[in-house]
């Protein structure tokens, strides 16, 4: 295990706690015997009573153990904040003496796209280390530095091809940029500036105390432009959480449903933070979705031969799963290629852009969406 | 513990609408005045109704970056938040007097300070005029130019044009500039004829937006014919008409913006010991030319 050493501060602190009472945190309990002047201290291990000019050198299990609890209740700030971080180092599943030895090495964990590092150093403060889940093998040196937990929400405002993130959660996070040493309170920070709200929902759900808005709250609660949501019927409603939640296109695990006993049948997603609610893209979306809900459908006649209609259908997934950039320039035997689709145009769309120049409106009426 | 909690509109399609938000938000980080200093968003994130549970003090001041009372700070925002009891009446304003409100948000169960809007402070009025300099690259202008504080309008929100004609008129109240008056983007008098409504050769004009955007960047500028096309860009000042116009962009961006939103607080009772001196040393005016 490392080679660990109390300091002064963290003896006067334990001897301070002890004074007014006892600690039991974490597998360490300890108490101050004051007729004896003996301070008696448990760990997994080791049982020992030592006066106050022996605590310097208890043995190593047993600095871990006190090291561990001063960390915990004099670096870590929040309540949320010590959640998080025991997260960071599995601590449900470790003890402490076990943790250690690992933290020696790092222990990662992935937050969405973020890959968190902890490591310890010799008096048990940890270090947190952040970087895109993506650049967990490259080295150090090939990414860019930062120190200032608020560069996040900079890193985290454009994708890689330099188009705006609306939705943070969205799996689109650049790569190329390392924190390589954050305290605890900047290792929340960070996360909070990539992913805002995530580790305080998170929290409450691991108390048992998430509390979820359902699509029918939000719809009750929605006024102005958006009361429109409020006609978008329950089918669309399980269409729209299929199209715009899944993990494919947001990495929280979605726990709102229509309403608390009528679940929808797309799936949640296996994100590690839950979403309470339907976010505003999502009911700016809804209220889109209720407008082309309005519309009645219409027969239309269409000529096309078979591998025409497959292209149709090649062309929605390839840009409903973002995988346009993936077809190569000659590869014309692919739905979505572009010359491909280009022929498709020339042979099949009028000049007014209508497909087998079949009107939209056949009977004259403009009936549109809006 | 203190914390400030500023709320925003924010933007799904233009990533610098919430860049005044977090700018602002750094400078009071760098004061030291608050112990935390979260940002919340109806756009985007964290949202309205998430941003009270990242926020941690046990006394939480909510300061709405937006430029007047209406639909946003008297509906959206507080119901949003979840304020228990919230009655626009609490703020006895008739559209330009907001303070601050004490209610107990059901989303964290504690009370938090519900401050009235950022934009109409009076020390907004002191923002407008740094504006003037930082556009000018003048710390004295004011002789020989007239002022065109710049909004939407009433069509949206009657009371928007209330905090224009209020900081029109505390600006000619200080006598600095010749001529000083409100233009709107929908009613008259029009900022596309921003040069009928002055004698004065130069012209400052500042729209009371909280972000740039569309309407700043793009609209406007066509508007006055400072260009016509907004993507080519345009000088500052531009002739136009015989005219020079001074045309700043939108005034939330102006980095003293940071002190009414710690004034907001301060009002309601925080105590920013002397931040605001700091922020006012700090946040001197650049020789700034917007539109370049
Ligand atoms: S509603 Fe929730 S899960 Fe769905 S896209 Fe928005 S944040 Fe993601």
């Amino acid at each position: 295990m490392i080679n660990l050493a109390l300091s002064e501060t963290q003896l006067a602190a334990f001897k301070e706690q002890l004074a007014d009472g006892v600690i039991d945190h974490d597998g360490l309990t300890a108490d101050y015997d004051a007729d004896t002047e003996t301070y008696h201290i448990e760990t997994p291990a080791h049982q020992t009573s030592v006066g106050a000019d022996e605590l310097a050198a208890v043995d190593t299990e047993q600095a871990a153990y006190i090291t561990n609890w001063y960390f915990y209740t004099h670096e870590v700030g929040s309540e949320v904040t010590r959640a998080f971080c025991r997260w960071l180092e599995q601590a449900a599943e470790h003890p402490v003496a076990d943790r250690y030895d690992a933290l020696e090495a790092g222990i990662s964990r992935e937050w969405g796209q973020l890959a968190i590092t902890t490591t310890i150093s010799a008096d048990g403060t940890r270090h947190y280390e952040v970087r895109h889940v993506d650049d967990r093998d490259a080295d150090a040196t090939a990414l860019t530095t930062h120190t200032d937990p608020f560069d996040a929400r900079e890193i985290g405002t454009l994708d890689p091809k330099g188009r705006y993130r609306p939705l943070r959660t969205a799996p689109s996070l650049k790569s190329g940029w390392i924190f390589p040493d954050l305290s605890a309170a900047e290792v929340y920070e960070t996360v909070e500036a990539f992913y805002p709200a995530t580790v305080v929902n998170w929290d409450r759900e691991a108390r048992g105390e998430l509390d979820v808005d359902h699509w029918r709250d939000e719809q009750d609660r929605q006024s102005g432009i958006y009361n429109l949501i409020t006609v978008l019927p329950d089918d669309a409603v399980d269409w729209a959480a299929a199209a715009c939640c899944d993990d494919s296109q947001c990495l929280k695990r979605r726990e709102w449903q229509l309403s608390e006993n009528e679940p929808l049948a797309a799936e949640g997603g296996d994100g590690v933070f839950p979403c309470r609610g339907p976010c505003s893209m999502a009911v700016a979306a809804g209220r889109e979705w209720a407008k082309l809900e309005r519309e009645n459908t219409q027969s239309y006649e269409f000529e096309l031969t078979p591998s025409e209609k497959e292209q149709l259908e090649a062309v929605i997934d390839a840009v409903a799963d973002d995988e346009i950039d993936e077809i190569r320039e000659a590869d014309v035997s692919k739905g979505a290629n572009r010359w491909r689709v280009r022929y498709l145009r020339e042979k099949r769309v009028d000049e007014d852009g209508n497909l087998s120049g079949t009107p939209t409106h056949p009977d004259g009426n403009d009936e549109s969406a809006d | 513990m203190q914390s400030l909690v500023i709320v925003a509109h924010g933007s799904h399609l233009n990533p610098g609408s919430a860049k005044p938000t977090h700018d602002h938000a750094a400078t009071i980080r760098e004061t030291g005045a608050f112990d935390e200093v979260r940002t919340g968003f109806w756009k985007e994130e964290p949202s309205l109704r998430e941003v009270l549970r990242t926020a941690r003090g046990d006394d939480i001041y909510v300061v709405p970056l937006f430029i007047s009372e209406g639909y946003f700070t008297e509906r959206v925002i507080p119901r949003e938040l979840r304020l228990e009891g919230w009655d626009p009446e609490l703020w006895d304003s008739e559209g330009i007097s907001a303070d601050t409100a004490t209610l107990i948000a059901s989303d964290i169960d504690k009370e938090v300070h519900y401050c009235g809007p950022v934009g109409t402070h009076e020390a907004m009025t002191d923002v407008l005029i740094r504006r003037a300099v930082s556009v000018t690259g003048d710390e004295d202008v004011g002789e020989g130019f007239g002022f065109a504080v710049v909004g939407h309008g009433t069509e949206r929100n009657k009371k928007s044009a209330k905090a224009i004609e209020y900081h029109t008129e505390r600006i000619r109240e200080t006598g600095r500039f010749d001529e000083v008056k409100s233009l709107y983007m929908d009613e008259e008098p029009e900022v596309d004829d921003v040069t009928d409504h002055f004698d004065s050769k130069d012209i400052i004009v500042v729209p009371l937006f909280i972000a740039d955007g569309y309407h700043t960047q793009e609209d406007i500028p066509e508007d006055m014919g400072l260009t016509d096309d907004y993507r080519k860009g345009y000088d500052v000042p531009t002739e136009v008409d015989g005219h020079r116009i001074w045309y700043g962009g939108a005034v939330g961006t102006e980095e003293l913006t940071a002190d009414v939103i710690l004034e907001r607080a301060a009002d309601a009772g925080a105590d920013i010991g002397n931040a605001r001196e700091r922020i006012r040393q700090r946040t001197k005016p650049a020789t700034g030319t917007a539109g370049e």
